[in-house]
């Protein structure tokens, strides 16, 4: 993983969030509390914002960087989940990671996100999403691999009862719908994976 | 002030409000209070950066109890903790309890000069699990 442009990956990441706000929106809407999409756009266009500023950083102080953006401007429950999900990346991975710290940290980044929304891999959230992602990570997966892998973990949280989060009021009903997080969460694995996945 | 301060933290702006002025009106004012409500934007929701200054606001050495009430202001008041930091975070705990009997028998702990050990004890009193 040479020669990351992580301003171009900053800013990749945050247009994919914008433009799907309105496809986040209507998901949360079905069974949450239909702010995601809104509360996402609003973070990552604040991140976006300072692209230059966060790349200038190496990369372990970008990411806890971001996380600290994230929790401070996402709002909802989604700030503190994405923040510190970012936030526990910078924390674990190297300035030039391998895949074998990638993985490491990621595994890391993954308990840190289930200990803060004390939550676990099967309740309809974004975990579901990142732990696929990080098996495939440990399997040696290309690219676009872990990127359809993400994509394919998000589809699977649509049968799921929810059982944290807003949408696990509605128990049953909220059987049937993607989970926003999980959708979220896909989006940015792909573009990482792609971006990320050009540059290699 | 060397009693435990209260802060509540809730979706809506108007339910943390006046849960404040319920314990003021029955607690009185030996207690350090602060609230916050709201995403920041003008909807319902928490945010971390208000929190953080409504644990400033309400800070005492005692410590400070946080009421809360659903999910993501529980996941948002213990991220404001952990940024927070130490050493003050080790004296910030969030409890599990209703928001409006939780916050007035805190506050009403806290008055008698409890400490935070004792008004969380009290708060947790009245949580069903």
């Amino acid at each position: 993983m040479a020669a990351l442009n992580l301003s171009r990956l900053i800013v990749a990441a945050a247009d994919t969030i914008v433009a799907h706000a309105e496809e986040l929106t209507a998901l949360d809407q079905a069974i949450g509390d239909g702010d995601h999409g809104l509360n996402m756009k609003r973070g990552f266009e604040a991140v976006r914002s300072e692209a230059e500023a966060f790349a200038a950083k190496p990369l372990p102080e970008a990411l806890k960087a971001i996380g600290t953006k994230l929790v401070m401007t996402v709002g909802g429950a989604s700030g503190p989940l994405f923040g510190t999900l970012f936030m526990a990346l910078g924390k674990e991975i190297s300035a030039a990671p391998d895949r074998a710290n990638l993985s490491l940290a990621f595994g890391k980044a993954i308990e840190a996100v289930a200990a803060r929304g004390k939550s676990q891999v099967g309740q309809k959230t974004m975990l579901d999403v990142l732990q696929p992602v990080h098996e495939a990570l440990l399997r040696g997966k290309t690219a676009t691999e872990i990127a359809d892998s993400a994509d394919a973990a998000a589809e699977a949280t649509v049968p799921m009862k929810a059982l944290r989060g807003r949408a696990s009021f509605l128990g049953d009903r909220s059987i049937g719908h993607m989970d926003a997080g999980a959708r979220s969460t896909a989006l940015l694995v792909r573009t990482v994976a792609e971006t990320v996945g050009e540059s290699a | 002030m060397s009693n435990v301060g209260i802060v509540i933290v809730s979706h809506s702006p108007l339910v943390a409000e006046g849960t404040a002025d319920m314990v003021r009106q029955m607690v009185g004012d030996e207690v350090p209070l602060a609230w916050c409500g709201g995403n920041g934007h003008g909807g319902l929701g928490t945010n971390v950066e208000a929190i953080m200054n409504a644990i400033d606001r309400a800070w005492s050495e005692a410590g400070v109890a946080i009421l809360v009430d659903l999910g993501g202001a529980e996941t948002n008041s213990e991220m404001a903790v952990e940024m927070i930091g130490e050493p003050r975070a080790q004296k910030i705990i969030v409890c599990n309890a209703p928001i409006v009997e939780g916050a007035v028998m805190a506050a009403t702990e806290a008055s008698g000069g409890a400490s935070l050990r004792e008004v969380v004890a009290t708060a947790h009193e009245l949580s069903p699990s």
